[in-house]
């Protein structure tokens, strides 16, 4: 079973977090900090898997990691998952997000969590592994952005109006009122 | 109300912070414009808010007000409402909180929704986050669309059903028909996740493992078509097709194929094949190699099969890819127990391991290393170790020296290598030996009196380099002081030495500052027993230094320089006998003889000894020795305090000599050497582990203590040995009568008390034995009565019920 994902960069903030085991949000802050710890002090060329840090619990579990230019991508599994094949997992990953992303960086993922979560959902359920095809995985996602794009534009005219009625900022009349001044019209009496 | 700004914005806006206060700052600021929003129903930018406060929770602030807004996204028709909601309740929301289980009502609602993508997302959130009650409820729903729904939804149902049985295991009989069509479906995701179900029901329960023995042709029918079928290219990854299935397949066939023979034969052939026709160039092959060889190592394969799987486990070894390196050293440890010879082979690879700079890689291979030392391969194994000690990262140290004496004393091919070897673990590893090694040590020198000379020269030359190793001093510093006079005659290991050095060089050790505390006492105690040894002009300097530590603030220190003054100057006539020569330990460890010297035949009766049961006895004796596993991983459940602390009392109170040293009361027979009959062996451990109930307080007040210590005899029988203590402080108990009555199943003998009446602070025992054929639950009625300065007191009636479990079991 996988019991974390987590992408974080090279000073150690977190891109994309997730945890397929329940452990509290202070418990989650410090599993990152001491994966990062662990994770930035590898050299280049060693191996890819790591024993696990006590947080995420015993001698049970492995962190897997790639590291690709700026980003780090490390998959904390146990004993039941095959190491080498979570390392071809993270390839599917990184390569499907290049597919969705078109040549993805990491200002990709920065501000687009949400669409890396959905990617990811397609992927593993439950901390198992379900789609591993890239193919699948992509056409899957193009289609639900897909829909989300058509109930945008259905539903952005009402919302645009909306937006644009609570920002509208009425002309101050009253000192224009005073400066008016009056066209000089042409007298009417004889 | 403005409104709200857009994620990327709030992201730009975190990001353009300069100093973390400031991002704080604008975090909380956009905090408090959520708040105002959620409180305003703001059901158009909910969707938006919704999403920055997940961003804002993954950078770790607080987030939970946002927990109910989830729910309300989750109930809007919007396809994107809902999809920000399940993954916000994924993210916020987790099975212990009762929040969740409001999601239930418009989960059910999703799972009959006519988009499949709103079903998809009502399955992953159930799949991540179900609780049990959560899976009782739409286990229906779920069971449906595992039937009749397309391909995509089919496999996240069967996903999300491996969870729910994880959650309630009860609900398998709900799911299991539906396997068969599972695995027979053409699409891989199903095909994937259908595998994956199956090998999560073997993992609850053995008895479904047995069940789907039945679909093992199946399952090779399944992988023999993956590899036929040629090139696919949706699920083709670097030349090979769909390697993650083929891995989950070949994972599966191991569970079912363990310890039973009929199964295994079915797989034999397909394993063989995918063992030679896999590409290895790439990542992914090996991927599928790594498995194979671990399901041939794992099932009960033939002879042939094994010796392929570990030759291509040899081939990892020298592969240049550090990953593959590290998963072949793994696949190794686990496999080393059962096919020991076969591993061998690789020794000398695995040894060169050691010197590779991947720390990961270092501890695969060190405890491999340990694992496969055996009689023929002690001496060259340990040198390399030895070598490694010297020069390894420090976090490895202690691990690897408590190994190597472990190691050492159980392989040893004769005494004085022995010894050398403890030795030189002793000056490699400096101040990372751990405490226990000493007294094993100590042991260990005093039963070999043939080396004693041998052994008290190379301590004096190691101190007198002035080492700084708090164990090495130690254990020179009880030498010298039992051996020293060795050192004045001269031998062919060492010339004469002036009394003078060797009182110098102890009192070196004790005066230095970089000495321990326990250095230090092991110093004066071996300066005071040199008064018998060194000729008597010396008696005035020793005690001179004795005294000089009868005002030292270490109390220890102060303790034995006072004692020992007081007894050269006052009793000094008993001095010779108190200071003589040590006897010999008791023996904790039956008369082990080294391999190299008399007996072949007990050298060939230990390798041919079963290697579980090595595993077992071997882990007893690191458990009791309290020194760490060597990697076997097999615990013993004894709690029986390590013998060898006997004998570090001893040394520390060694003035005591005329007392017979304390006989560990513990079975020490447990640490028998490998040559005695297995089953008596681990007959002997379980009797240890059972030795050790914990004494009892069933009662207590202001007149009288009860306290129950207990003693297996034997299977049966259970020795209680109960103590009254008469807790008053000026009245005395007389006429005290016991009864005692036990549950019908058992039988109880009571013997006659100590004693009749017990005088304040005082205590009287009595014997009881109990006959308990059963293992029933123990739990006695008892009634006593006593006088209490001539006023009778009582009957007073008492059940007792909650004995030590390990006392009846």
């Amino acid at each position: 079973m996988i019991k974390a994902v987590l992408i974080f960069n090279n000073q150690g903030k977190p891109r994309v977090t997730k945890f397929y085991q329940h452990y509290s949000e202070q418990d989650q802050q410090s599993i990152i900090e001491e994966i990062f710890a662990l994770v930035s002090r590898r050299e280049e060329g060693v191996c890819s898997f790591l024993e696990g840090g006590k947080l995420v619990g015993g001698s049970d579990y492995r962190l897997i990691y790639r590291h690709y230019a700026t980003l780090y991508f490390i998959f904390c599994v146990d004993s039941s998952e095959s190491e080498l094949g979570i390392l071809d997992l993270i390839q599917v990953l990184v390569e499907v997000l290049d597919r969705c992303f078109e040549n993805v960086c990491e200002l990709d993922l920065i501000f687009h969590m949400d669409k890396v979560h959905f990617i990811l959902n397609e992927m593993i359920m439950g901390g198992m592994v379900l789609e591993t095809s890239l193919s699948e995985i992509v056409s899957r996602y193009h289609e639900q952005e897909k829909i989300c794009k058509q109930e945008i534009g259905f539903s952005k005219t009402p919302s645009m109006v909306a937006g644009a009625l609570k920002s509208i900022e009425l002309p101050n009349l009253k000192n224009e009122l005073k400066n008016i001044e009056l066209p000089k019209l042409p007298s009417l009496r004889r | 109300m403005p409104t709200p700004i857009r994620l990327r914005d709030l992201i730009r806006n975190i990001r353009a912070a300069k100093t973390a206060a400031e991002e704080r700052e604008v975090i909380q600021k956009e905090c408090a414009e959520i708040r105002n929003g959620f409180r305003e129903e703001d059901n158009i930018f909910r969707c938006r808010n919704v999403a920055k406060l997940l961003y804002v929770h993954m950078l770790g602030f607080p987030a939970h007000f946002g927990q109910m807004e989830v729910m309300k996204l989750v109930v809007s028709p919007r396809f994107t409402d809902k999809r920000i909601g399940y993954l916000g309740s994924m993210l916020l929301l987790d099975e212990n909180r009762e929040v969740t289980m409001l999601i239930t009502n418009s989960l059910k609602n999703d799972l009959e929704h006519s988009s499949q993508y709103v079903v998809s997302l009502a399955l992953c959130t159930l799949g991540n986050i179900c609780s049990s009650e959560m899976a009782r409820d739409l286990a229906q729903d779920v069971e449906r669309i595992m039937r009749n729904g397309p391909a995509y939804l089919k496999k996240k149902a069967t996903l999300c059903a491996c969870r729910i049985i994880r959650k309630e295991p009860e609900l398998i009989d709900n799911f299991i028909q539906l396997v068969p069509t599972l695995l027979n479906d053409k699409h891989h995701g199903v095909m994937l996740s259908g595998v994956a179900f199956v090998t999560e029901m073997c993992n609850i329960s053995d008895e479904y493992t047995e069940k789907f023995r039945r679909s093992v042709p199946a399952l090779v029918r399944m992988l023999k078509n993956l590899i036929m079928s040629g090139f696919s290219p949706e699920h083709d990854v670097s030349g090979v097709v769909d390697p993650f299935l083929q891995v989950r397949i070949i994972r599966l066939l191991r569970i079912l194929g363990k310890n039973d023979s009929s199964s295994s034969e079915l797989m034999n052939d397909i394993l063989a094949q995918v063992a030679t026709n896999t590409e290895t160039s790439k990542n992914v092959g090996n991927a599928i190699l790594y498995e194979t060889v671990l399901t041939i190592m794992g099932i009960k394969s033939e002879s042939g099969l094994r010796v392929l799987a570990i030759n291509i486990l040899g081939r990892f070894l020298l592969s240049s890819d550090k990953n593959i390196r590290y998963v072949a050293l793994n696949s190794l440890l686990k496999t080393v127990h059962t096919d020991r010879n076969a591993v061998q082979r690789h020794r000398s690879t695995i040894l060169d391991c050691l010197k590779d700079p991947d720390p990961s890689v270092l501890r695969r291979a060190v405890d491999l290393c340990f694992a496969l030392i055996n009689d023929q391969n002690v001496r060259g194994t340990m040198r390399e170790l030895l070598i490694f000690l010297e020069n390894c990262p420090s976090e490895f140290k202690s691990d690897v020296a408590s190994n190597i004496v472990i190691s050492a004393g159980r392989y040893a091919p004769n005494a004085q290598w022995h010894i050398d070897t403890i030795l030189k673990v002793l000056t490699t590893g400096g101040n990372y030996v751990p405490d226990q090694t000493i007294p094993i040590l100590i042991h260990l020198i005093s039963s070999t009196a043939s080396l004693h000379s041998y052994t008290v020269s190379q301590l004096f030359t190691a101190i007198k380099s002035n080492s700084l190793h708090q164990p090495l001093n130690q254990v020179a510093c009880w030498c010298i002081g039992e051996y020293g006079e060795v050192l004045l005659t001269g031998s062919e290991y060492s010339d004469l030495v002036q009394p003078e050095e060797i009182l110098k060089s102890l009192n070196s050790l004790c005066e230095s500052h970089l000495s321990s505390t326990s250095t230090k006492s092991y110093a004066v105690n071996g300066i005071a027993k040199l008064a018998n040894r060194l000729p008597t002009h010396l008696m005035p300097t020793i005690k001179r230094i004795l005294a000089r530590y009868g005002t030292s603030m270490n109390l220890e220190l102060q303790q034995r320089s006072v004692e020992f003054s007081s007894l050269f100057n006052k009793h000094d006539d008993k001095r010779p006998g108190i200071l003589e020569r040590m006897p010999l330990f008791e023996k904790t460890e039956e008369e082990r003889s080294y391999s190299e010297s008399n007996d072949p035949a007990a050298g060939e009766k230990a390798a041919s000894s079963a290697p579980a049961v090595n595993t077992a006895q071997q882990s007893a004796l690191d458990d009791l020795l309290g020194l760490g596993d060597i990697g076997t991983g097999a615990p013993v459940a004894t709690s029986a305090p390590a013998p060898v602390m006997n004998s570090s009392n001893l040394v520390r109170c060694g003035h005591d000599n005329n007392k017979p040293p304390p006989i560990a009361k513990r079975t020490p027979e447990s640490e028998r050497g490998p040559f005695s009959d297995p089953e008596t062996t681990l007959r002997t451990i379980r009797q240890a582990a059972s030795n050790s109930i914990p004494s009892f307080e069933p009662w207590c007040d202001d007149n009288l203590g009860m306290k129950m210590d207990f003693q297996k005899i034997d299977t049966n029988v259970l020795a209680i040995n109960m103590t009254i203590t008469n807790n008053s402080l000026a009245y005395e108990v007389t006429d005290f009568s016991f009864l005692a009555a036990v549950p019908k199943q058992l039988q109880i003998n009571l013997a006659q008390p100590s004693s009749l009446s017990v005088s304040p602070q005082m205590t009287l025992s009595q014997q009881m034995r109990v006959n308990n054929p059963n293992k029933v639950a123990l739990k006695m009625k008892c009634k006593m009565s006593y006088k209490l300065n001539g006023n009778p007191v009582g009957p007073i009636d008492k059940v007792i019920g909650n004995f030590p479990p390990s006392a009846w079991e």
